[in-house]
């Protein structure tokens, strides 16, 4: 990579994540304001217009979700970011934009609940509501930067994702990472790829909207306004798009949304393993955490202690086939997340209990330092 | 049938899901042709509805239709709409949709005036769910939920519209569907937020709870007791009480939403994208 002056720059993780939608084509937000993701619409506000996009301020946060799933049929890539509160009221349209597969990118910085909570303190107490918050069975894809660098890229890859497999994909930020300012590389155009939704190849005549073409079971999508004349709704339906309460078609649909989730899980599990070849203590971490866990790594293998981490970077799903095979090889695991234990229950069903999993777990706005970690390693080895 | 506006239904879609005597279909065949007499091009026009009776409209169709979630048509239509203001947006909703759940985003959508055509069809009651009571159903009137007689005091979502800044609101009814045509025609020509709130009647919940008789008997009282804005202005107060006053009742053009956006976007022309 040529690194000049030019590119390289000091950015908050918030002003990343907007820079990172605008490379990756998002041309259209909605939103409301709240902290600590205010950011986000500030910078899209003012940048937007800049490259011929658009920026709307809604009466709320399920007004915002719900403009953002139209401009999206329109074919505008799109997004929104709110914190807790503001996401919990996501949920509704959030679940719509499953059922109807329409790509768009929801940013989350969390921040300390439940309720109002801690509006400016730290928090990873929305990972189970980023898996579960809407209602009914469904996929979905959450992923966790750790630095602003990941803010930038992933909310590319978040927006490629959305776009290549039709579903709303979750950047789970947290304070800590939305606020950080850090040197960021911003990558030059034509450098990250940039994925666009697969278009129908057929007549408006011959268009079946919810119909796969392929083995990846995610149908091609049509622009509103491309005299492709079909039909979008919330309820369960058939590849023509139009509602049966059969059950046969409703567990069909299900069936397919799950599955090409799960037909594309390579493309969508990112994990990022730190020392962990020879490693007797395993920490799992994710987000702001995997910052501490990394100095906890690094402190504990000068003492000597062979630990090694498994970063999350895709938290939903849960990349449930790494750590399996990493569990086969250590002798304990430790998860340190900023909530009660969102996280650590899941390793602990992904790993069938062929190791002991330990959390520290600590929901008080403060971040975990590593020191904490370490004393746990010891406590452990 | 008719021939010459089957273009814009799937009738491959039908029957409907409608009760026999339920106004609905009426106040749908009015839209349309209201958007053929506009002349609006048929793969440009987006019709976007809520949750309820008069929300399954969108199914039957044949345009874009966005079929969305309970109260929310209007913000998916705002994103429709801001998204790619070349295309003709419609918005369908009930009174329970567009007034109870969907307040908040009613009176914002008629403060922006972006170019949204709303179409309200107001049967006085929640069909959809049953014959609960709505904002609109009147006081006095029983509902499933107000088995005592409604306490409450209904909404004039017509006065409500003007208050929070739409630039055309207009009402009509299903028994004159001439004059429902043509308001929706001229809600159409108006740039900026166009709204009609089109009485409908819902025999089988309202009709029968409150015993206002068959279908016909409903549409006789929307032919009896709604007098038009012109005939309004000139009756004495008391000859206009209980009435309900019908046809263009505003229209005051102000600067629409998207082309006030564009302006903003032209400033930048020779940026990254026009
Ligand atoms: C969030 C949510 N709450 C409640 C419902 C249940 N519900 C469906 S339709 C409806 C009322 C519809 O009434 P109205 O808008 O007047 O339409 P109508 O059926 O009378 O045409 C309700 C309460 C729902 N679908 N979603
Ligand atoms: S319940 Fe009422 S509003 Fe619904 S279809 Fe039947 S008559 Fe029409
Ligand atoms: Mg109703």
């Amino acid at each position: 990579m040529n690194v000049t002056s030019i590119n390289a720059r000091l950015m908050q993780g918030n002003q990343a994540c907007a820079e990172g939608a605008i490379y990756a084509g998002a041309r259209f937000y909605a939103g409301y304001p709240i902290t600590p993701s205010t950011e986000i619409a500030e910078v899209l506000a003012e940048r937007l217009p800049q490259v011929g996009g658009k920026f709307i301020q809604m009466e709320d946060e399920i007004a915002s979700m719900a403009a953002i799933v139209g401009a999206s049929l329109t074919g505008a890539k799109s997004m929104t970011a709110t914190s807790g509160p503001g996401f919990s009221l996501k949920q509704e349209n959030l679940g719509y934009a499953v059922l109807s597969e329409v790509p768009c990118v929801v940013v989350d910085v969390q921040r300390l609940g439940p309720s109002t909570g801690g509006p400016t303190a730290p928090s990873q107490g929305d990972i189970m509501q980023a898996r579960w918050g809407t209602h009914g069975d469904h996929p979905i894809i959450a992923i966790s930067p750790s630095s602003v660098q990941e803010c930038f890229e992933l909310t590319v890859k978040a927006f490629n994702l959305s776009e290549r497999f039709r579903i709303p994909v979750l950047m789970m930020l947290d304070e800590v990472i939305g606020h950080m300012r850090e040197r960021i590389i911003i990558p030059a155009p034509g450098e990250l790829e940039i994925v666009d939704r697969k278009k129908p190849k057929v007549a408006p005549s011959q268009y079946v909207p919810y119909e796969p073409q392929d083995d990846s079971l995610v149908p091609p999508m049509a622009n509103f306004g491309e005299g492709y004349r079909y039909h979008v709704t919330g309820l369960l339906h058939d590849d023509t798009g139009f509602p049966s309460n059969s059950p046969a078609v409703m567990g069909e649909h299900q069936d397919r949304l799950h599955e090409k989730i799960r037909r594309g899980l390579h493309e969508i599990i990112m994990v990022e393993e730190v020392q962990t070849e020879d490693a007797d203590v395993l920490l799992v971490a994710f987000g702001c955490m995997a910052r501490s866990a990394a100095r906890a790594v690094k402190e504990a293998r000068a003492k000597g202690q062979k630990v090694g981490m498994l970063r999350l970077i895709t938290i939903w799903p849960f990349p449930e086939e790494a750590l399996r095979q990493l569990a086969e090889k250590v002798k304990a695991i430790i998860v340190p997340e900023m909530n009660l234990g969102q996280v650590v229950d899941v390793v602990k069903s992904a790993v069938e209990g062929k190791v002991p999993v330990y959390g520290i777990c600590q929901a008080d706005g403060e971040i975990i330092p590593p020191e904490r970690i370490l004393e746990k390693i010891e406590e452990v080895l | 049938m008719f021939a010459e506006i089957e273009q814009y239904f799937r009738t491959e879609r039908l029957p409907h899901i409608w009760c026999p005597g339920c106004t609905n279909g009426i106040i749908v065949k009015s839209i349309v042709e209201a958007i053929q007499k506009a002349g609006l091009d048929q793969d440009k026009t987006v019709i976007v509805s809520g949750i309820g009776c008069s929300s399954r409209a969108t199914g039957y169709l044949n345009f874009n239709t966005l079929h969305t979630t309970h109260g929310r048509a209007l913000a998916f239509a705002s994103g429709v709409k801001l998204a790619n203001p070349e295309l003709n947006v419609f918005v369908i909703t009930g009174d329970g949709d567009c007034t109870s759940i969907g307040g908040n985003h009613f009176i914002h959508s008629a403060r922006r005036n972006m170019d949204l055509n709303v179409i309200l069809f107001n049967n006085n009651i929640y069909g959809m769910t049953g014959g609960q009571y709505s904002p609109m159903s009147p006081s006095g009137a029983k509902a499933t939920t107000a088995p005592y007689g409604n306490i409450e005091r209904p909404f004039d979502i017509c006065n409500l519209a003007i208050a929070a800044g739409a630039t055309y609101v207009a009402r009509g009814n299903s028994f004159n569907t001439r004059q429902l045509t043509d308001i929706i025609y001229n809600g159409i020509a108006n740039k900026g937020f166009s709204f009609v709130e089109a009485i409908a009647s819902c025999p089988v919940y309202y009709g029968r709870k409150n015993k206002l008789g068959n279908a016909a008997d409903m549409l006789k009282w929307q032919r009896d007791n709604c007098i038009t804005k012109e005939a309004a202005d000139r009756l004495p107060l008391e000859k206009k009480q209980g009435k309900v006053v019908t046809g263009i009742l505003h229209h005051e053009p102000a600067p629409e939403y998207t082309t006030e956006y564009q302006k903003i976007i032209d400033k930048f022309q020779g940026g990254e994208e026009s």
